[in-house]
């Protein structure tokens, strides 16, 4: 053989590891970029729930309560009622953090995606290492905040562990587009910042969080529909204190943020290919 | 190692690079020089298996690179021209995070990183933040970092544009000893002192197309005379010195801040410019150079 078969021969077989793992290359390398703001992470993961339980659960809960009863909302007490959509809501939080900056970062500020590509890791992997990553991060937050909420009396359900997983699914369905959405971007021109105030905050404001959605007129009733975050609060709910809804409808939650996520990791792969193959 | 043949990128109907050939053996020091915008870097990104060439055929390795990607980075050391260091980790950082892409088990990179840091005279850096670093510094963390994977080709573009003069020359030296450790280079430049210090061979690429090929010797003597004397008159008088100096030397190039009288000889020529009882503000001879060889080919300097 020549001396260049064998050098094809011996990269082939050293990059098989690479075509496997790449995707767990790059989230190894978001977890070492997390722990440099570690001391953020976990200051948000801790003190977010118990600054929201103890303002809903224990303030505005009391005055609830105290005006419609013990099972105010929708059969349970305020705070049960709103302890698995802040749990959701936390999620949409942390993937607004790790599904946007990041991401702008590593195509144009400090363009370490490039670099990446330069090694052969496939512009596919840099988005699945993303997911790996933001995935871990959103478990341990929600797992935190779980306990926060049985801490606080929140869980009146046992399968409420559950919602764990409906949260986690919330943050990464929605995640997903917004991660494609701001890979589209070639230049931050406060795209960002309007995605947070006109996107976001409607979103946590209209999707049944604090309130029923019913309560709201039937013209603005839609923005709960399209919300991934109403989708994931109501699941939340239904493993929380088993809230009464269709079991079709359980299942519509459930397929609507799969395909959001399917859709905006695809998406992702598919602009993070465009943008690094110039 | 590579070969390239009639390589083509087309961005829309615009042709960065048209009709490229060249082939690098190993062990070889392999320059693409021209101006900015010639198509240096197109090329470098269609041979490091990060930018799909239009047409054309190109083998890095005995290997496709549109079938072959990750196995072909896998081989090479990638410099890019603009350092894509990442800033949120410290400098050894940097080095162990890269080479986990290439799939290293980690104490073999954590060795390596060391290494390296020797080489890059960055031992003492090695916790810095990348920011703290200095240009040359940052460069020189670059190029340790593209050779975390022991590659067979090392490609670097631009590899010392915007550093310093005294920081270009540690990194020449570094660059020097790998071309004689035998790792096989290829670098863009539009340096052409760059270009006579480190390649062996080179081609002269401008607007997308190879202008000419040879060593940096080989094309001086094919393309320009022995010395070059330089004369200044200033601005306003240059050229209209030039016609009165028509016809001597081998050739006589006017820029607009200086003439350049092509010659065996350079003193002698500003001999007889004297005797013509013309005085020239400043006046310089020197030996011809790849920048001669750049303005013979295409009528413009390679830094404008």
């Amino acid at each position: 053989m020549s001396t260049l078969e064998t050098a094809a021969d011996d990269a082939i077989r050293a990059t098989r590891r690479v075509r496997r793992w790449g995707s767990w290359y790059v989230a190894e390398h978001r977890f070492r970029v997390m722990r440099s703001y570690a001391q953020t992470v976990v200051v948000t993961a801790i003190g977010n729930p118990v600054i929201y339980l103890y303002a809903m659960g224990v303030g505005l809960a009391t005055l609830v309560d105290a005006n419609l009863g013990p099972d105010a909302v929708a059969g349970v007490s305020y705070l049960a009622f709103v302890a698995p959509a802040l749990l959701a809501s936390a999620a949409i939080t942390v993937a607004s953090e790790e599904f946007t900056y990041p991401i702008m970062l590593g195509f144009k500020w400090n363009p370490v995606f490039y670099g990446m590509n330069a090694a052969p890791i496939a512009p596919g992997q840099i988005i699945n290492g993303i997911v790996i990553s933001v995935t871990a991060r959103m478990l341990v937050t929600c797992g935190i905040y779980y306990a926060f909420m049985l801490v606080f009396g929140a869980v009146p359900s046992p399968a409420g562990f559950l919602a764990v997983f409906a949260a986690l699914l919330t943050g990464l369905g929605f995640g997903a587009v917004l991660m494609a959405y701001t890979a589209t971007l070639t230049e931050d021109t406060g795209q960002l910042a309007m995605v947070m105030r006109f996107v976001i905050l409607p979103m946590t404001l209209f999707s049944g969080t604090f309130f029923p959605l019913s309560v709201l007129p039937g013209w603005l009733q839609w923005i709960g529909w399209i919300s991934p975050l109403w989708h994931g609060t109501q699941l939340s709910r239904v493993f929380t204190y088993g809230a009464e809804e269709p079991i079709w409808l359980s299942a519509l939650h459930v397929l609507y943020l799969a395909a959001l996520l399917g859709l905006g990791w695809t998406w992702a792969r598919r602009v993070a290919a465009g943008r690094l193959n110039k | 190692m590579i070969v390239a043949e009639n390589l083509v990128k087309k961005y829309k109907e615009f042709a960065a690079v048209d009709g490229v050939s060249f082939e690098v053996a190993a062990g070889e020091s392999f320059g693409l020089l021209g101006p900015n915008g010639a198509g240096k870097s197109t090329t470098m990104r269609m041979v490091g298996a990060v930018s799909t060439r239009t047409a054309g055929t190109l083998s890095i390795l005995g290997m496709d690179p549109d079938r072959r990607g990750p196995e072909i980075r896998s081989r090479l050391g990638v410099v890019p021209q603009a350092d894509n260091l990442d800033t949120e980790l410290r400098v050894r950082e940097n080095l162990l995070v890269y080479g986990r892409y290439f799939g290293l088990p980690r104490a073999q990179v954590a060795r390596r990183a060391d290494e390296l840091l020797e080489f890059a005279q960055l031992t003492e850096k090695a916790k810095s933040k990348v920011d703290a670093l200095s240009g040359g510094m940052k460069r020189r963390l670059t190029i340790a970092r593209a050779l975390i994977n022991d590659p067979s080709i090392l490609l670097l573009d631009e590899p010392t544009t915007g550093v310093d003069p005294q920081a270009r020359h540690i990194l020449w030296d570094r660059l020097f000893r790998l071309k004689e450790q035998g790792t096989t280079l290829l670098l863009t430049t539009h340096y052409m002192d760059e270009a006579e210090q480190l390649c062996d061979r080179l081609v002269v690429v401008d607007k997308g197309v190879i202008m000419a090929e040879g060593a940096p010797a080989e094309l001086i003597r094919r393309y320009s005379s022995r010395e070059v004397l330089e004369v200044r008159f200033g601005s306003d008088l240059n050229a209209e010195v030039a016609g009165r100096i028509a016809g001597m030397g081998d050739r006589i190039e006017v820029l607009p801040d200086r003439i350049l009288i092509y010659s065996e000889n350079g003193e002698s020529e500003l001999v007889r410019i004297i005797d013509a009882g013309l005085r020239p503000i400043t006046s310089l001879v020197r030996r011809s150079s790849l920048e001669d060889v750049f303005l013979r080919l295409t009528g413009r300097t390679l830094i404008e």
